[in-house]
């Protein structure tokens, strides 16, 4: 049984409440810890979310399945592409159908695409929850580049909605390759500023070594997949696992570390760009041809129950599709990261400092609207 | 052995000193080099630069349905998108109008698009067959009035294509 407010007499303890959101800043979003302190102490704390829930669940049982995508892209903002590469992939499962290897080749280097943007933009915002505020100008300034390549092809930045069950919305632009080489080159250089920047500083690494250790064993119970579950060692790429669309023809290394604080959950995502620009080095120029979209008469999955998991910037993202054999699904389930990856903060948090759980919540990479959908 | 502790101690406060700064210096060797060197910028000022900011093609902004230089359309008022939308944002009123040969045809009379309802997912450019629509290169969206953001996209005295003078 977790402690609750009522197990605790606060007037004897010396213990107070603080509410820390839904309006911080360093929540990233509408998301309410509820702290239990005993002066600077985190006795328990309670994470409150469904402050922007807007029942894309229930939305989409209304929806046609190239309709629902939309949805998708509004649940893990940053991986955008990876949310609707899963609903395609789990759709096209259920009608049995196999998308071309041009298709493949393109939803694997967005995807990849998308986790170096998604992990540029937590670096930037870890640091500045941190108190360094150059990372926030340094990342973003990098991330621009990747949001140019996106939006010269799918025509928008953040909410894609390029892939489609059965392949693409539209080809890729002409520049495409040309400019995702010129990225590789330009990050390859970047990258290591991010070590020097942030990585060696003292401060941080004050900040974060031994801050919020969180074992293998509390990993797999709590479900805590992607980056801050390799942090603790526990091997969960789906990549690896069960290698979906180009991951087959690439190779890659899975990046774990053992510790489990907050500093290798920083390393591990660090180390991922590296490994994503190699993904990217070893797709561009093997793009093969091919048609972007197959010849479909109608989307519909059979009836049945279907699943298909990803691997998103953040962790494991498994799509639930109950059909009765029409357009649009009887019941549409996602399994997101961030709802597991969130409640594991207890753990963490208890016996820290309050000010390290900006810390601690930061190297967790919370998206909300992931977690409220 | 407690002589050997603190000889230990006073190394390691010296060295975490040494540390502290030299790894502050590397940092600040890396803005120091990009203050130095403004060509490095990579900022725009915004709305100075409004006349030279080009948006690029594919660039989904605003839904416009494409008129020629003689004030026609291609809609055949099909509905296709007006089905495919998610969020019922495109709103397609038509008249009756009988032609010619003496058969009633259906005439776009307003093409009504929604743009505070408008996810941009972008299936109703695809989807028409007549190639009709697209979105245009507009991204200052905001307005002081509501109203405003319900738009007619056929221009006034346009026709179709199809409908034969």
């Amino acid at each position: 049984m977790e402690a609750t407010l009522l197990d605790f007499d606060l007037r004897d303890k010396e213990e107070y409440i603080i509410n820390m959101g839904p309006q911080h800043p360093s929540t990233h979003g509408v998301l309410r810890f509820e702290v239990c302190l005993q002066g600077e102490q985190i006795k328990y704390l309670r994470p409150h979310c469904g402050y922007i829930h807007r029942g894309i669940e229930k939305m989409s049982e209304a929806l046609t399945y190239p309709q629902l995508i939309h949805l998708t892209d509004r649940m893990d903002y940053l991986s955008a592409h990876i949310n609707n590469e899963a609903v395609a992939l789990c759709v096209e499962n259920a009608m049995g159908v196999e998308v071309s290897d041009r298709v493949k080749y393109i939803r694997t280097i967005l995807a990849e695409l998308s986790r170096i943007a998604s992990h540029q933009l937590w670096w930037c915002a870890f640091g500045m929850d941190l108190g360094a505020l150059t990372t926030f100008f340094y990342g973003l300034r990098d991330r621009e580049h990747i949001l140019d390549i996106f939006e010269e092809t799918t025509g928008s930045r953040l909410t894609q909605s390029f892939i489609t069950p059965g392949g693409l919305m539209a080809d890729v632009h002409p520049n495409f390759q040309k400019r995702i080489k010129e990225f590789i080159t330009y990050f390859r250089k970047k990258l290591p500023e991010y070590d020097q920047l942030l990585t060696g500083n003292i401060i941080f690494r004050e900040r974060t070594h031994g801050i919020g250790v969180m074992s293998k064993e509390v990993a797999i119970d709590y479900g805590v997949t992607g980056p801050s579950g390799r942090g603790s060692g526990f091997t969960c790429d789906i990549r690896k696992i069960a290698p979906y669309s180009a991951y087959p023809f690439v190779k890659f290394n899975e990046i774990t570390l053992s510790e489990g604080d907050t500093y290798s959950r920083y390393v591990v995502r660090i180390k991922e760009m590296w490994e994503s620009l190699n993904i990217l080095e070893q797709l561009v120029d093997n793009i093969p041809q091919g048609p972007t979209m197959l010849e479909l008469k109608a989307v519909k999955a059979p009836k049945g129950e279907y699943y298909q998991r990803v691997e998103t910037a953040r962790g494991e993202l498994g799509v639930y599709i109950v059909s009765d054999g029409g357009p649009s699904p009887a019941r549409i389930h996602y399994r997101t990261p961030n709802f597991s990856n969130l409640f594991v903060i207890n753990k963490l948090a208890k016996g820290h400092k309050i000010a390290d759980l900006v810390a601690i919540s930061g190297s967790l990479d919370l998206v909300i609207p992931d977690i409220d959908r | 052995m407690a002589l050997l502790k603190t000889i230990k101690a006073i190394g390691k406060y010296f060295y975490d000193i040494y540390d502290g700064v030299t790894s502050l210096a590397r940092g600040m060797k890396v803005t120091g080099s990009y203050f130095l060197k403004p060509s490095s910028i990579v900022t725009q000022k915004y709305p100075e630069n409004r006349a030279t900011l080009k948006m690029f093609d594919n660039f989904k902004g605003e839904l416009m349905l494409i008129h020629d230089e003689n004030n026609k359309h291609s809609c055949n008022v099909c509905n296709t998108c007006a089905r495919r939308c998610p969020n019922g944002s495109i709103e397609i009123i038509y008249k009756k109008v009988e032609g010619a040969d003496g058969r009633t045809k259906k005439v776009l009379d307003k093409y009504v698009y929604h743009l505070e309802t408008c996810s941009f997912c972008g299936l109703c450019v695809p989807s028409c067959d007549e190639f009709a629509l697209k979105f245009d290169e507009e991204f200052e969206h905001a307005v002081f009035d509501r109203g405003k953001l319900t738009k007619v996209l056929n221009k006034p005295g346009s026709s179709s294509k199809a409908t034969k003078e």
